[in-house]
């Protein structure tokens, strides 16, 4: 179907991910829990290296500002600064990197009730800026690949850490096998998503 | 510990590779006894499967005793009989939380699910055994394996039944359960099942449990006929008849109330692949190919239900839709809910409504896999059912 000009797209934010050139992701999760339980949860950000998959330690420096330490490949890591720019409790939290940062990014994240009952919808937005620097474009890269599965990826294991206490894995099954490698499994996935 | 490994197309072997420990609070560790070969792990065996990996362990219908818990299971303890079921469900999200175990949206991993999600829409629960689309949990086919969610799946074992009554607990029982309790049975129906392998075994004991009048089942190997037989099903062979002609004579003219569809795609289709040559070629492809689909809607009596435990994976082709639409069918399917029938069909057991140990062709040891495997795919009329046992002595199968 193609959207007329005139009748305003509720998915826009959605379009906007996929026209925009900039690495943008939005993605959203339904998690069973009270709203103000999930935003409290991800408003002490020292949480989000739980479940946030790159994330190698975040360091809440006062109420504002958070120090974030970031895995990089090859056993490095980048760090940057964030600050918090806009926080309605209980319903949304927005950042900015400080304009030194090697890795410049921005989001927004909404707590919205969900439909009977079914607790917190989060609807994430983040963008990675145009990197400065050697490091900055390899983690630039590594984000940029594929913001969106990144950001999917992170949303289900905050789900899974909430709902269940605990992040499913197979990361450290005993076995003959090699490790299914991500890259395979995410160029799967963006393959047939292409595709279809 | 030894465990069975897939390695390719026709190629299975028995390694020894590390034990597996407590990763997650809920895991628990249990000592295999006895693990089955399902008709699905064929599907592995022709290497259809996509997102295998040389060195998987293989799987998914397994008991044993529990040897180790993590520190948040409660409703376990070490030295505790379970069977455990072959999908992984965390009970805490939204589809657990209605019984649709099978869509369990938190047990396969994050950095697996996308596959089958691009595909399908959702990503699917975690399974054992069976490849890392969904999920890479090591399988079943072992001396020892770790179980996610132990509060959750596996079910304690009462003393004073055999391994062999209860071990289709993990599988083929409630998948045969719910496909006949998907027909919603009234008194006087008659229904018809498609595919005598074990699953439809079970299916036409099911329908009788759940107040059948007759049971019409349709296969062509005569061993699987004559079980079937035993069971109280009447039989038509495909090779001998045609099915829709035999089905409408022997139901009055009506056509059977309800139809179970236990074949489905076979080996063709449950296949990413197939299905994106399908998008790529668009018209010269890999169909799954619904043969036993199209004869069941053209045989069901208007109004029925149309239930489908079969495996299908792909896109169908030349499927009578409008034969289904004319007839209002109701079409039931899916992967079994397995957590919502465990405790009720243990019962069952217990009660000697049902002894589903009848299906088991053969008795071998874990390391007699690589031969069970090929007998098994070879010769599916003498090789119903194979149970292996770690630690059983060897040497009975080539």
């Amino acid at each position: 179907m193609i959207s007329s000009d005139t009748v305003p797209d509720d998915a826009r934010k959605h379009k906007a991910d996929r026209d925009s050139s900039d690495a943008m992701a939005v993605r959203a999760v339904t998690i069973g829990k009270p709203r103000e339980e999930v935003f409290a949860f991800f408003r002490d950000f020292a949480n989000l290296a739980r479940f946030m998959e790159n994330i190698e330690r975040i360091d809440v420096q006062d109420d504002q500002h958070s120090h974030w330490v970031v895995k990089a490949p090859a056993g490095q890591s980048v760090e940057w600064d964030s600050t918090l720019t806009e926080e309605e409790p209980g319903r949304l939290l927005s950042w900015e990197t400080e304009p030194d940062a090697e890795v410049q990014n921005h989001g927004r994240v909404e707590f919205k009730d969900a439909p009977g009952g079914r607790g917190c919808e989060i609807h994430a937005t983040i963008v990675y800026d145009a990197p400065a620097g050697a490091l900055g474009k390899l983690i630039a890269t590594l984000f940029q690949k594929e913001p969106g599965q990144q950001a999917k990826r992170d949303l289900r294991r905050l789900k899974m850490l909430l709902e269940t206490g605990e992040i499913a894995t197979t990361e450290y099954e005993a076995g003959a096998a090699p490790r299914y490698k991500k890259s395979d499994a995410s160029d799967e996935a963006k393959a047939a998503e292409t595709r279809l | 510990m030894r465990a069975v490994t897939w390695h390719g197309k026709h190629d299975v072997r028995v390694d020894t590779v590390p034990d597996p420990k407590i990763v997650n609070p809920h895991d628990i560790v249990i000592k295999t006894t006895a693990t089955a070969i399902c008709g699905s792990d064929l599907h592995l065996y022709d290497g259809v499967i996509p997102t295998m990996v040389s060195g998987d362990i293989l799987g998914h219908e397994f008991m044993g005793e529990v040897v180790e818990v993590g520190p948040e299971v409660t409703n376990l303890k070490v030295g505790d009989r379970v069977v455990n079921p072959f999908t992984i469900a965390c009970g805490q999200c939204l589809h657990c939380k209605s019984s649709f175990f099978s869509a369990c949206e938190n047990s396969n991993p994050a950095d697996k699910a996308p596959m089958m999600e691009a595909l399908y829409g959702y990503a699917g629960s975690g399974l054992f055994g069976y490849s890392h689309m969904m999920g890479g949990y090591a399988g079943g086919q072992a001396e020892y394996v770790r179980i996610p969610f132990g509060n959750v799946g596996p079910i304690k074992i009462p003393d004073g039944l055999d391994d062999e009554q209860v071990l289709f607990l993990s599988d083929i029982f409630p998948t045969a359960y719910q496909a006949a309790e998907n027909c919603n049975i009234q008194k006087g129906d008659t229904i018809a099942i498609w595919g005598l392998g074990p699953v439809g075994q079970l299916c036409v004991k099911s329908c009788f449990l759940l107040g059948a009048e007759r049971v019409i089942a349709i296969d062509h190997r005569t061993k699987r006929l004559e079980m079937a037989k035993a069971s109280g099903a009447e039989v038509i062979s495909f090779e001998a008849v045609r099915v829709n002609e035999a089905l409408t004579e022997m139901t009055g003219g009506l056509g059977p109330d309800h139809c179970i569809d236990c074949v489905g795609l076979e080996s063709h289709g449950w296949s990413v692949d197939n299905v994106l040559d399908f998008v790529k070629t668009t018209l010269k492809v890999s169909f799954d190919r619904p043969h036993v689909l199209r004869e069941a809607i053209v045989a069901c009596k208007p109004g029925g239900v149309l239930s489908i435990p079969g495996v299908y994976g792909g896109f169908l082709d030349k499927v009578p839709f409008g034969a289904a639409f004319g007839k209002g069918l109701t079409m039931k399917m899916g992967q079994t809910n397995m957590h919502k029938y465990l405790a009720p069909l243990l019962e069952k057991i217990q009660r000697g409504d049902i002894d589903p140990g009848f299906i088991i062709s053969h008795r071998l040891s874990l390391e007699d896999a690589p031969g069970a495997y090929k007998q098994f795919h070879d010769d599916q009329d003498e090789w119903t059912k194979v149970v292996l046992r770690p630690g059983a002595a060897s040497g009975a199968v080539q």
